[in-house]
């Protein structure tokens, strides 16, 4: 028999990376209402590699201390409304090994 | 009065770190800034280094740097549900030297190749972002940084900021990337005793493996999966046009969660243990999003440059070489005094005279063609998996009966057209 998989969910995997977390967020939502009510397939949620972004019924949450720094989400989104700066330096992900 | 320095390299990756190394070597006062802890920490590939643009700059480099196993065997797995159908190279000759490629992780190769352009007397300074270049009158004259007084300046900024490319977009070079223009890729790497790795994957002690993976490794949409070899452990990432990942709905994680499930690729990792997960974006718009490279004061390498063979995997060498060929320009930019975009253009002329210019430009139109028809994977790989199941299987029907067969399952003749005609437009692309 097949052991049993470990380490599936993106909650497994994104506790795997190191970060160091800034106290303030280098994503920003531009207009909070564009998401709301322009945006129902809220693509952000689906394409982002660590889940940074889950959408809490009325507005977007953006879990920034966990971003990998990709940059999917600024291209990906349709209505260009992230900004997307690099954490302060030394701040963010850091990856140990590859 | 703020510090000036010969040349500012923004970035340490394998792109400005050659940059930084050369400059350093040629007795050029270098400033290499990094945003990341150390180099490396902000840094993913897959894990394919080549040997001859590394070597170029440090010749026997792999003697002492933290290199994994060098690749003797090099295998292509078209997949399907639960079959795949396998092309290999494996050849004894790149297992000694002059080497062909080594797998690395880049965290610590990174850190050791910036640590070889310090001895060379480039200065490195980590946790640096580069916020913008600064500008006066239409030239890029230096940096400001998120540190306190934190305004450098330089003859000459080399902009070896990465796929996203801010500085560049921000100079107006281009604008901003389309989601067809680059590649999700998420990865992890796995623990796994050197020894079973090496039964697992046909190897001794000192060769490596590579596989990619074309097909269902996707569900069918534009991407590859690959598995690599380290000393003991796995990469296993799964990589895909952002577009691709948008269209269909996917996520990231979950794809590579049904690579890392699948009955023919689960065998290889059964019992190793998660030690890291990654992503990271690839520029894979080839020679048609390449950005303005050159302006005044101002030269652009590397991902930033969207320098990449998405189709044969190639990208760390491209950034050593327009990192190497940026320097070359600087040098003979400072001999003559004249730092403007003229007198840098010779960068870019030498880089598309060379085999990154020459490799875009062949392949200029196939990501955008595989992209924009995806029953290439969706379609044909199960067709060759389904024939070559027919042809292979033993059933007491005649060799002749199999192949009437197999040419009967492609369809209708017009479908066959079809078929050919998409043989030749890929060839057309590729060619």
């Amino acid at each position: 028999m097949n052991e049993p998989a470990k380490g599936q969910t993106i909650e497994e995997k994104q506790y795997l990376v190191r970060f160091k977390a800034d106290t303030r967020s280098h994503l920003h939502v531009l207009d909070a209402d564009i998401c709301a009510t322009k945006c129902p397939d809220k693509i952000c949620t689906i394409f982002c590699p660590a889940e940074v972004y889950k959408w809490e019924g009325i507005r977007m949450h953006v879990g920034y201390e966990g971003c990998h720094e990709c940059g999917s989400c600024r291209i990906g989104c349709p209505y260009e409304n992230i900004k997307w700066e690099y954490p302060k330096g030394g701040h963010g992900i850091i990856f140990r090994l590859a | 009065m703020a510090e000036k320095f010969d040349v500012i390299v923004v970035g340490a990756g394998p792109a400005g770190t050659s940059c930084a190394y050369t400059l350093a070597k040629a007795g050029v006062n270098v400033l290499l800034l990094e945003r990341g802890e150390y180099p490396g920490s902000k840094n993913v590939m897959g894990g394919v280094l080549y040997r001859k643009m590394m070597e170029d700059i440090i010749p026997g480099f792999y003697k002492e740097a933290p290199v994994e196993r060098p690749i003797v065997e090099q295998r292509f797995m078209m997949l399907d549900k639960e079959s795949a159908l396998t092309f290999s190279y494996k050849g004894l000759e790149w297992g000694r030297e002059p080497y062909n490629n080594f797998t690395v992780l880049r965290a610590k190769f990174d850190q050791w190749f910036a640590d070889q352009a310090v001895r060379q007397g480039a200065l490195l300074v980590n946790e640096t972002v580069v916020l913008e270049c600064i500008v006066e009158d239409g030239r890029v004259v230096g940096v400001r940084t998120d540190r306190p007084d934190g305004d450098v300046y330089a003859d000459v900024v080399v902009l070896a900021d990465g796929v996203n490319s801010l500085l560049a977009k921000s100079l107006g070079f281009h604008k901003e990337f389309r989601p067809d223009e680059v590649a999700l890729a998420v990865m992890e790497v796995l623990k796994l005793d050197k020894k079973t790795i090496e039964d697992r994957f046909n190897l001794e002690a000192d060769q490596g493996c590579t596989i990619e993976i074309f097909g269902d490794a996707t569900k069918g949409i534009l991407g590859t999966a690959w598995l690599y070899t380290n000393k003991d452990s796995l990469n296993i990432g799964v990589g895909t046009m952002l577009s691709g990942l948008i269209k269909h709905k996917l996520k990231p994680y979950e794809l590579l969660e049904y690579v890392k499930q699948h009955p023919l690729i689960r065998p290889y990792i059964q019992g190793s243990e998660q030690q890291e997960y990654l992503a990271h974006l690839i520029p894979e718009g080839g020679y048609r999003s390449m950005p303005k490279i050159v302006g005044s004061g101002v030269l652009v390498v590397g991902d930033a440059a969207q320098l990449v063979n998405a189709i044969h995997r190639e990208g760390s060498n491209m950034a050593m070489t327009s990192g190497v060929l940026a320097a070359e320009a600087i040098l003979a930019a400072k001999e003559a005094g004249d730092f403007s975009e003229k007198a840098l253009d010779s960068y870019r002329v030498n880089l598309m005279n060379s085999f990154v210019g020459q490799d875009l430009q062949k392949y200029k139109d196939a990501t955008h063609h595989f992209e924009k028809f995806p029953h290439y994977f969706e379609e044909y790989i199960p067709l060759l998996t389904r024939a070559a199941s027919q042809m292979f299987t033993v059933d007491g029907s005649s060799k002749w009966d199999k192949q009437k067969k197999i040419w009967r399952d492609l369809g209708s003749p017009g479908k066959k057209f079809k078929i050919a005609r998409d043989i030749y437009n890929a060839w057309k692309v590729m060619k």
